[in-house]
């Protein structure tokens, strides 16, 4: 284990190491992308990538094109030959032009923000300041290694999630609850009482993180109740913050890009 | 000296007693009608050329099933989606492996006895996964259909190469995925690639030689029988309407075809439509696209057919495979057994193509109901509304079974599951996708995924799940269900004890009782299952076979 850890450990230091070099190439489109091309890109993607990437970028395992991350690809010279070859895990290769190779770079980069224009994005940092004081998010939330397991872990959710879902989020969050962060109440067969959220669920079994930042493992057979909530016990913060405060803390969320 | 010449006449002694028994060995085209009669092997890809996937074998039986054991893994070395169901052959089990190899192992042991490898052509095209689903047989030759549609023979003895024939053209984006079905002298294979703009086609080839002996076209020519269904465009259009949609109309043949030799008939399932999503382009029903085609077997020709879902927008294509069941509902009728991608229960008589019964087996809104000849009135939604079932549809590719025993037919279904479907014009280009739209998942929550869900904690019951169904076949009515929390891609396979095997996404392997749906047996082989159980025997002992992300394991009591 030990062992799987420094070369865990080295790899880390080598991703880190290469990051400077890769970065030190000049991408396709520097960092900016034109909204001409961002608009290009999408119809590319709906006619070319959605049978497979599915609209979200997540409709294939283990790939999340909103996440601006990706496997194969470092710098946008990456994304254009890798779509260019395809790839034995069954992509198939994409004879695209350069208009629509500009496109569709354009857009992955910019996929997860494409809905933005309808969001008031305010000042990451002033965001920072409500998520720890006024909107005391990390007493059930976590972000890097503080906060409460309670409640998802925030760490990379301006990836995960668009502007426009963080913000109904925080006026709505039932709404914008995914199905696995439903509130569940187990009842095993001695009469153990367990409130919390699941990690994961199958046919057979589940895993709970319950209210007091414990893990259970649970076998289906093994319980005599098990009621899944449709309401986020997270409260509402349409009336406890301001619009601009708001607006802040979606920016701030926006910012956590994970490690 | 002498002892060597009576040695040698021992050889040539023992050889002559030998002879006849490999002679035997060998898989005539009547031990492949008479699959039913030697349960002990797996001879076709469905077990059968009624592809019921239902063995006699009865050593494994509801009351000793949780005593069943690994018995032995073997482990590919390529990852990817492996799909295959393996044959076998007195002792000797065939199977495919990823992209396109071909393993003989030891059925008892797993020891390999040889491996034949194939690279595909580079330029290959393959929509939706590089899979192959298996192998056929016959004599002591094995066929396989390669992702850059060759169509190769190789010895069953050694696994050198016998012939090999291209079937089509991958620049034109032709593939295949299915294992060939031989009958008499032949093999015949189909095409995939409808998401290329293929025209797709159903092919015999003779077996000693590989020349083509036939070849039915599943998109008619203009002036053969069915070319009506692509109609004319309308005068002033800017629909994108093609006045030649038919060139490269779809019509996959991505499963292997079932046979009935009383009738000599063989049936495929038809893939969808081309472009997939925008019906402008292609007006009329768009024969024979998702439809079932009746070919004899000798000439390939068209005997009957009948459509699932004419003009299809859902590429709800009928990549399903036939299932032949006799003396239906006690009517000495008999039939085939259909559980379609569109959502419907279908009961044909499959002398003839006559519909005879049509019922939703889930959620089903794109059509209401059926006219006398089984022709759907379609409901299509109003733009940004969900479908159901969405795009993957009711059920898929993955193998149902019928037990003769239960007549209950068992189906591998997603339920409760939509997708939002739009169609945008696409102009064809050979050799890229063409596909005209697409469909977005739908959830109950915006933003949760949908069915094309990645890891597992982020979707739990956010759009439908996986069940095995069990309907009574004579009325489509559900005998039973059992419910899974992620979807399935796992074929099943029921017995002559009245078990039925199955997986799922999940990773679980599991049996129930085919009469009740009671699970009586689980394990987790910890990798998605996305092939179909099989089943064999060697000395007086049953074994089940399993294909579990990279691991083919084999099951069995312990002796």
């Amino acid at each position: 284990m030990r062992r799987l850890l420094e070369i865990a450990g080295l790899a880390l230091v080598s991703a880190l190491a290469d990051a400077p070099a890769a970065s030190a190439q000049a991408p396709l489109h520097d960092t900016q992308y034109a909204e001409a091309d961002i608009a290009y890109g999408a119809t590319v993607y709906a006619a070319r990538c959605v049978t497979c990437h599915g609209t979200q970028g997540d409709a294939t395992g283990g790939v999340n094109l909103r996440s601006g991350r990706f496997r194969n690809a470092v710098v946008d010279r990456d994304l254009d030959r890798f779509i260019r070859a395809g790839s034995s895990a069954g992509m198939p290769a994409f004879a695209l032009d350069n208009a629509e190779m500009a496109g569709i770079i354009a857009y992955l980069r910019n996929m997860n923000a494409v809905d933005a224009a309808s969001v008031t994005v305010g000042d990451p940092a002033r965001g920072r300041s409500v998520y720890d004081g006024k909107g005391a998010c990390a007493s059930c939330h976590r972000v890097g290694g503080t906060g409460s397991h309670v409640a998802p872990n925030l760490s990379d959710i301006g990836a995960a999630r668009s502007p426009a879902s963080l913000e109904r989020s925080l006026l709505d969050p039932t709404s914008q609850m995914m199905p696995i962060n439903r509130p569940v109440r187990v009842v095993t067969k001695d009469g153990t009482v367990i409130n919390g959220r699941r990690l994961n669920e199958d046919t057979y079994g589940l895993q709970l993180m319950d209210d007091r930042e414990h893990l259970h493992s649970l076998v289906k057979a093994d319980l005599r109740e098990y009621t899944i909530g449709k309401m986020s016990p997270m409260p509402p913060f349409k009336d406890k913050l301001s619009k601009g405060e708001i607006a802040d803390l979606v920016a701030y969320l926006l910012s956590l890009k994970g490690l | 000296m002498t002892t060597r010449l009576w040695l040698c006449i021992w050889c040539i002694v023992a050889a002559a007693a030998v002879l006849p028994l490999r002679i035997d060995a060998q898989v005539t085209s009547q031990r492949l009608a008479a699959a039913a009669s030697e349960p002990q092997n797996w001879l076709t890809y469905s077990g059968n050329y009624a592809s019921t996937r239902f063995t006699p074998l009865a050593q494994i039986t509801p009351a000793n099933v949780r005593n069943l054991k690994l018995q032995w893994v073997y482990q590919s070395p390529v990852a990817g989606n492996w799909q295959t169901t393996p044959l076998v052959v007195d002792g000797i089990m065939y199977l495919t492996q990823r992209l396109n190899d071909v393993v003989a192992l030891d059925a008892a042991t797993g020891r390999a006895f040889w491996i034949y490898r194939y690279t595909p052509a580079a330029d290959r095209i393959v929509c939706c996964g590089a899979n192959n689903r298996g192998l056929a047989i016959l004599g002591n030759t094995l066929f396989m259909a390669t992702l850059d549609a060759q169509l190769i023979a190789i010895d069953a003895k050694s696994g050198r190469k016998l012939w090999q024939t291209e079937v089509a053209s991958t620049k034109a984006g032709y593939s295949m995925t299915l294992a060939p079905l031989v009958v008499k002298d032949k093999v015949i294979v189909g095409v995939g690639g409808g998401e290329y703009g293929i025209r797709g086609f159903v092919a015999a080839y003779d077996a000693n030689t590989g020349k083509e002996a036939w070849r039915f076209y599943t998109i008619p020519a203009p002036g053969e029988p069915g070319s009506e269904t692509w109609e004319r465009c309308p005068a002033n259009t800017n629909s994108f309407c093609d006045p030649e949609a038919w060139k490269h109309g779809g019509g996959s043949i991505w499963l292997t075809g079932s046979y009935d030799p009383q009738l000599n008939l063989t049936y495929w399932g038809v893939g969808n439509v081309g472009p997939d999503y925008n019906g402008a382009q292609r007006p009329g029903d768009n024969l024979y696209t998702d439809s079932v085609v009746a070919l004899d077997a000798d000439t390939g020709r068209l005997r009957w057919h009948y459509q699932f879902t004419p003009h299809d927008v859902y590429d709800y294509d009928s990549v399903q495979i036939a299932v032949l069941a006799d003396n239906w509902a006690n009517t000495g009728i008999n039939v085939m057994l259909w559980a379609n991608r569109n959502g419907n229960y279908y009961v044909l008589d499959r002398a003839t193509g006559r519909f005879l019964l049509g019922k939703p087996f889930v959620k089903v809104n794109w059509m209401s109901e059926f006219n006398e000849r089984g022709r759907p009135t379609q409901t299509p939604q109003a733009e940004g509304l969900p479908t159901y079932p969405g795009n993957q549809g009711g059920t898929n590719w993955y193998s149902p079974s019928y037990s003769p025993r239960t007549r209950m037919f068992y189906i591998p279904a997603w339920e409760d599951y939509a997708s939002i479907f739009t169609g945008a014009a696409q102009p064809f280009k050979e050799g890229s996708t063409f596909v005209g739209g697409a469909p977005r998942n739908f959830g109950p929550v915006p933003n949760a995924p949908g069915l094309g869900r990645a890891p597992i904690n982020t979707w739990t019951e956010s759009a439908g799940h996986g069940a095995v169904l069990a309907l009574d076949s004579a009325t489509g009515e559900q005998k039973w269900k059992f419910t899974m929390t992620d979807v399935t891609d796992s074929g099943i396979l029921t017995t002559g004890s009245d078990l039925l095997f199955t997986g799922g996404r999940e990773g679980h392997f599991q049996a129930l009782d085919a009469r009740t749906g009671a699970l009586l047996w689980k394990i987790n082989l910890g990798a998605a299952i996305n092939s179909g159980p099989m089943s064999y025997r060697i000395g007086n002992r049953q074994y089940v076979s399993i294909v579990s992300g990279l691991s083919l394991s084999v099951f069995a009591l312990d002796e």
